[in-house]
């Protein structure tokens, strides 16, 4: 090392070689074992007796219903939760009002609550022995063991992803652009598109990409409610469930396949989003500081 | 009338901002609301704009009850301390707002927006910035551009929070003068919100003094400094030396020659320049002694000392030209004798 280099010597660089070694070792190691390992196997297994069987599982009635199945829920969540989202994080954000902090906690409850214990909330109302249930009965509307209750239930564990990610970034950006659009004679809509919404957009792409995931994702709520109906209501992860207790091993791996292709095309647009909210962040605390 | 206040009050839990104004001003001024920080004046200038809403009170613009209206429909503009240029568009897209968010009828077409656009750009000598960011502009560049989209709508009341607040002390200068001459031009009732009593005295037509969420004064700025109407405008505005003759200090004043007709109160408070210093000698005649003195570019300003009888010391500022301080030859350690021409007297 010569003199030259004026740059502080980080920490990392002044540990010994074998310290580092190790954790790097036991990284890759753990990474490649509990990630890397699991998802080979599914695309080996799914590949097994080669490309047509792959496909011909995939192309069953039952796979394709599943499949019907997901896009659906995922087409009516996202957007519910993200319509929440927005007005949950504008709420919050931009006034004060009374019982702030419990709505907080609120919209943080299902991060909290185990997903099953959700999908049981939903049982114990609308289901047959549930509050609503008789009622529900005699005008012959089906909740559980439908696509309704699948859909509560997804909403419920995907209900803060949204909110959750765009209350501290409409913190930080702040409400002076808003102000300056109304005083330049915008009403309330056109201050929200053409401001607020441009400003959060990253950051709301962001929800929305988790939410969309965990959506096509969500196995233990949607399994409560759903009553595993093949071709009816079995969302994928269900159906990978029932296949594989089937032995149908291509079909379950198959459909695996799927998901975790949707988990790494997820992984690489949420790197794309997190580099572009950095961007957004600092700009709005360098803004704040000059 | 240009804006009319009336009766104005506005309430944070049991923090008073504002103990019930009235205010008129006049079409075509430059007024600056000054005062210390938390004293309203922001809270006034948003209660105007519309951007909060009095407890009670009524504001006019232009004639018009417009206390119920949104800040929509009030015809301002409004240029935030910090620019709040909208960070996604370019500097042509922020100007071109508040043309493009008109209802159709009213809405210029794409050539008179462009045209009208560039016309401010250049007001703002800032036409060559067009297509930046406004994270690529410097602070001074983005307050301009920050005005010239205010201007785009052309506001009947310009509205301006804190404007030079955020920026370098060399800039802030430059902006000053600009802002005065600008207003020249273009002739639209202003108010600006500032801290700073010299940027008040130099930019404004006319100074109202804030204090407690009351008017203390109100004024051009030579009234406001020559003759300030209560204690607190002598303090705030300027710098001061206060006496009081409860403290004793009676028998040395007498010996400077105040003029203790017209005393309207018990204390004194004397501007620097009021003060007129001579080289004495003699011990027995005073016991002011020069205790140290700075450069203030054509002006020098003496540190005095004036022994106390119990044994400490209470400093006094005075000044003079230099050319006369170096007539006088003063070192350090000199005793002097004060010679005072003026006071302002309050209770």
């Amino acid at each position: 090392m010569t003199a030259v280099n004026s740059k502080p010597t980080s920490l990392t660089l002044t540990d010994a070689t074998w310290v580092r070694a190790t954790l790097v070792g036991i990284t890759v190691l753990t990474v490649g074992l509990f990630l890397v390992l699991p998802l080979a196997t599914v695309l080996l297994e799914a590949f097994a007796k080669g490309w047509a069987t792959y496909f011909d599982s995939l192309m069953q009635p039952d796979a394709l219903a599943a499949m019907r199945l997901t896009l659906l829920v995922a087409a009516i969540t996202v957007p519910l939760t993200t319509v929440f989202g927005v007005s949950a994080a504008w709420a919050i954000a931009r006034f004060d009002f009374r019982g702030k902090n419990i709505l907080l906690t609120f919209i943080d409850l299902p991060f909290s609550v185990s997903p099953v214990i959700a999908g049981l909330i939903y049982v114990l109302i609308f289901g047959a022995q549930g509050w609503l249930g008789p009622w529900l009965a005699q005008h012959d509307i089906k909740v559980i063991f439908a696509v309704p209750g699948i859909v509560l239930a997804t909403l419920f564990v995907t209900f803060p992803f949204v909110a959750r990610e765009l209350i501290p970034l409409m913190q930080e950006i702040g409400h002076e652009e808003e102000e300056a659009a109304l005083s330049l004679g915008a009403s309330g809509w056109q201050t929200f598109f053409k401001v607020t919404l441009p400003n959060v957009k990253w950051g709301l792409l962001y929800g929305v990409l988790l939410c969309n995931a965990r959506a096509m994702g969500e196995f233990g709520a949607v399994s409560v409610v759903s009553g595993h109906i093949r071709g009816l209501t079995n969302t994928l992860p269900l159906h990978i469930e029932v296949s594989y207790n089937e032995y149908d091993f291509v079909g379950a791996f198959a459909s695996a396949s799927l998901l975790a292709g949707l988990a790494v095309l997820t992984l690489l647009l949420k790197t794309f989003l997190e580099w572009k909210l950095k961007q957004d962040v600092k700009a709005s605390r360098q803004a704040a500081i000059e | 009338m240009g804006i009319n206040l009336h009766n104005i009050s506005k309430q944070f839990g049991q923090f008073i901002a504002l103990d019930a104004i009235n205010l008129a001003i006049p079409e075509g001024e430059l007024v600056a609301l000054l005062g210390p920080s938390g004293c309203g004046k922001t809270t006034l200038l948003r209660i105007i704009a519309g951007l909060e809403h009095a407890d009670q009170g009524e504001v006019f613009l232009k004639g018009e009850n417009v206390t119920h209206q949104s800040i929509k429909n009030r015809q301002i503009g409004f240029v935030f301390q910090h620019y709040a240029l909208f960070r996604h568009m370019t500097v042509f897209d922020n100007i071109a707002f508040g043309l493009r968010v008109k209802p159709k009828k009213l809405r210029p077409t794409p050539a008179q927006l462009r045209e009208k656009v560039h016309s401010l750009l250049q007001l703002v000598q800032l036409d060559w910035l067009h297509d930046r960011f406004p994270d690529q502009l410097s602070g001074g560049q983005r307050q301009r551009i920050a005005l010239a989209r205010a201007l785009a709508v052309e506001p009947s009341v310009l509205l301006l929070d804190e404007p030079f607040g955020a920026l370098d002390a060399s800039v802030r200068k430059d902006l000053r003068l600009w802002l005065r001459h600008l207003h020249h031009e273009l002739n639209v009732t202003s108010i600006f919100v500032t801290h700073d009593q010299e940027e008040a005295m130099e930019v404004a037509s006319q100074i109202v003094v804030l204090n407690h969420g009351k008017i203390e004064q109100k004024g051009t700025p030579s009234e406001i400094y020559d003759h300030p109407q209560t204690d607190f405008v002598s303090r705030f505005i300027g710098q001061t030396n206060v006496f009081s003759l409860q403290d004793n200090e009676s028998n040395w004043l007498d010996a400077t020659g105040i003029t203790f007709e017209g005393a309207k109160g018990i204390v004194a408070h004397v501007r620097p320049h009021h003060i007129m210093v001579e080289k004495r000698d003699d011990a027995a005649h005073t016991d002011i002694f020069l205790k140290d003195w700075q450069h203030l570019g054509a002006t020098i300003r003496l540190e005095l000392n004036r022994q106390l009888p119990n044994g400490k010391a209470s400093t006094i500022y005075a000044e003079m030209p230099s050319e006369k301080f170096r007539e006088l030859a003063l070192t350090k350690g000199d005793r002097v004798a004060l010679h005072i021409t003026h006071a302002h007297w309050f209770n």
